[in-house]
């Protein structure tokens, strides 16, 4: 696990095995999620993975209604929506990532600041496999 | 603390032109920067040789993907008579003739050339709407991309942090929306010329005629709020809060300063001008700002040795209504969290104190993206030179007016400040 590169595509990789991991300076100790191969904080270019709990609170957020080809054919659309958004994690990093098990026909209800753990979308098999990053509202709090 | 930066030669604009925009099935690229090309050369006072002309700078986003046609420097250069001289391609999605324009300054101020042709083009209208959608989200980041989010989408979630903080609504949007419509209806190259007054008389009539039920808003908030008038796109951005599917093409002339009296008695001079780069949703610091707007507004107010309250009035990059809330607030015109209230208030209005896209904007007048940025300084051109007609800013003495353009999720933000001297 420590030999992978510091890439997006180990990101997926991670992503596909269930975990959702950052990128940690060995030198200043700033944390990148996704991951970064160099530090933006002090130019450092060692790393160290660091998994994420995978919790943390909601800060912005859409309900797509006219979206993307590989969405629609999910059997998202005006009828439909999809919510994406904008995750704080605990650890500090923020993410975006799309928000399940909310109501998408009623966005009201959906608030920033609301907690929420991450879930793994897998879609496809095999080589054509892949993981989307996902939150949902966090067990016994209100969505 | 960012470094002060100036030119070291004097540029200005002595001719500007631009399309029509909007939908066309019978028009091509190449059609659109001809008619930008004639009004450019028909607007310089003393005329142009076109032969003078020593290089072009073309903003494209993706014609590549809307007409499956890329490398259009060349062409353009052809049709308007340019070969063998260079054409250059600045590609900075919907921010790319902004490039263009900056490009060109420097080539001007560095001394290598004297007289350039900067401009823009895209035709996105033979896509439907989905395949637009999917064109422009190649111009969202990476990480967006795979979290599916589309353009509307970014510019609502950034609407929900906004709202959230502020204490703003949806509500305040349509202040945007109504402003932009209205100064539209007085700009006769506007995609949208009607009020949204003129929009739901339409519709009255319209379903009157066809013996529907004739819709009953008491305003035109309430229009706003209808969702079978003003369906969600990408909540909480609706069909009026996003600027339309836009062809069109926009072109201006610069030279250097101490020529310009060739080609006019009346220039504008590029007294500020800056650039910057963002890093997308998952980076900021700051969901209701854009740094790269911040640091290309610092740069150029740096450079222009004049700040926020100098600009009389500016075009910014309103690809959503909730985006131009937000750039008025880090171009500093107004404090943060003050912009919603600001267009509340009438401030930028036609006759407010600081007029904001009197074009009628992105939003309604018309957003082909890569031409995008110097069809902004077209309106600031006119404004300034008092040839706006209907929309003329009225209280005289105008010297100063500023162009935002922002390109792709606020990942290439250009600021860009005009004088009349
Ligand atoms: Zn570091």
């Amino acid at each position: 696990m420590e030999a992978r590169p510091f890439s997006d595509t180990s990101f997926d990789r991670f992503l596909d095995e269930e975990k959702l991991m950052g990128s940690r300076c060995d030198t200043c100790g700033a944390l990148f999620v996704p991951p970064r191969p160099l530090c933006i904080a002090c130019g450092g270019s060692e790393m160290e993975w660091v998994k994420m709990r995978g919790t943390g609170t909601l800060r912005a957020f859409t309900c797509i209604a006219v979206g993307p080809p590989a969405m629609r054919q999910e059997g998202y659309g005006r009828a439909r929506p999809y919510c994406t958004g904008v995750v704080e994690l605990d650890e500090g990093c923020r993410v975006v990532a799309r928000i399940e098990d909310v109501n998408t026909n009623d966005p009201q209800t959906i608030s920033i600041g609301m907690p929420v753990t991450v879930m793994f979308l897998h879609r496809g098999e095999g080589p054509d496999k892949t993981t989307y990053l996902a939150f949902k509202p966090a067990e016994g709090s209100e969505p | 603390m960012q470094k002060k930066r100036k030119l070291g030669r004097g540029v200005a604009v002595v001719g500007v032109g631009m399309s029509k925009f909007g939908m066309f099935k019978d028009k091509d690229s190449k059609d659109h920067f001809v008619e930008a090309f004639r009004e450019m050369t028909a607007s310089i006072d003393k005329g142009v040789d076109p032969n003078d002309i020593d290089a072009l700078y073309l903003g494209n986003f993706s014609n590549d993907f809307f007409t499956h046609q890329a490398h259009w420097g060349p062409i353009v250069a052809d049709i308007i008579g340019h070969v063998p001289k260079p054409a250059t391609r600045t590609e900075g999605a919907c921010a790319s003739s902004a490039l263009a324009f900056r490009e060109g300054v420097f080539a001007i101020a560095s001394g290598f050339y004297d007289i350039v042709l900067v401009g823009g083009l895209e035709v996105m209208s033979m896509r439907s709407t989905e395949e637009v959608a999917e064109g422009l989200a190649l111009a969202t980041i990476p990480y967006e991309g795979k979290a599916a989010f589309t353009f509307p989408g970014v510019f609502g979630a950034t609407a929900t942090a906004y709202f959230d903080r502020y204490q703003a609504n949806r509500e305040h949007l349509f202040n945007v929306t109504i402003k932009s419509h209205s100064n539209a209806r007085l700009n006769p190259r506007a995609q949208y010329r009607a009020s949204i007054r003129e929009i739901m008389d339409s519709k009255i009539d319209r379903a009157r005629k066809k013996g529907m039920e004739v819709p009953t808003w008491a305003d035109e908030k309430e229009f706003l709020r209808d969702p079978a008038a003003n369906p969600v796109v990408a909540w909480p951005m609706h069909l009026f809060d996003c600027c339309p599917i836009s062809d069109g093409a926009s072109c201006a002339l610069l030279v250097g300063e101490e020529l310009a009296k060739d080609f006019t008695d009346d220039p504008l001079h590029v007294i500020g001008i800056g650039q910057g780069s963002g890093r997308g949703l998952h980076a900021k610091e700051d969901l209701t700002t854009f740094e790269a707007t911040r640091f290309a507004a610092q740069e150029a107010y740096g450079m222009a040795g004049i700040g926020p309250t100098e600009i009389q009035l500016a075009e910014v990059h309103d690809c959503f209504s909730i985006a131009e809330i937000v750039h008025i607030e880090d171009l500093g015109f107004f404090k943060p969290g003050e912009g919603y209230k600001a267009v509340e208030e009438g401030r930028t209005r036609l006759d407010g104190p600081k007029p904001i896209n009197t074009s009628g904007g992105l939003k309604c007048k018309g957003h082909p993206v890569g031409a995008t940025g110097v069809a902004q300084i077209v309106e600031i051109w006119e404004q300034l030179r008092g040839e706006a007609g209907e929309r003329q800013v009225a209280g005289g003495d105008l010297r100063v007016g500023a162009t935002h353009n922002l390109g792709g999720t606020g990942g290439t933000c250009t600021f860009t400040i005009l004088e009349r001297r």
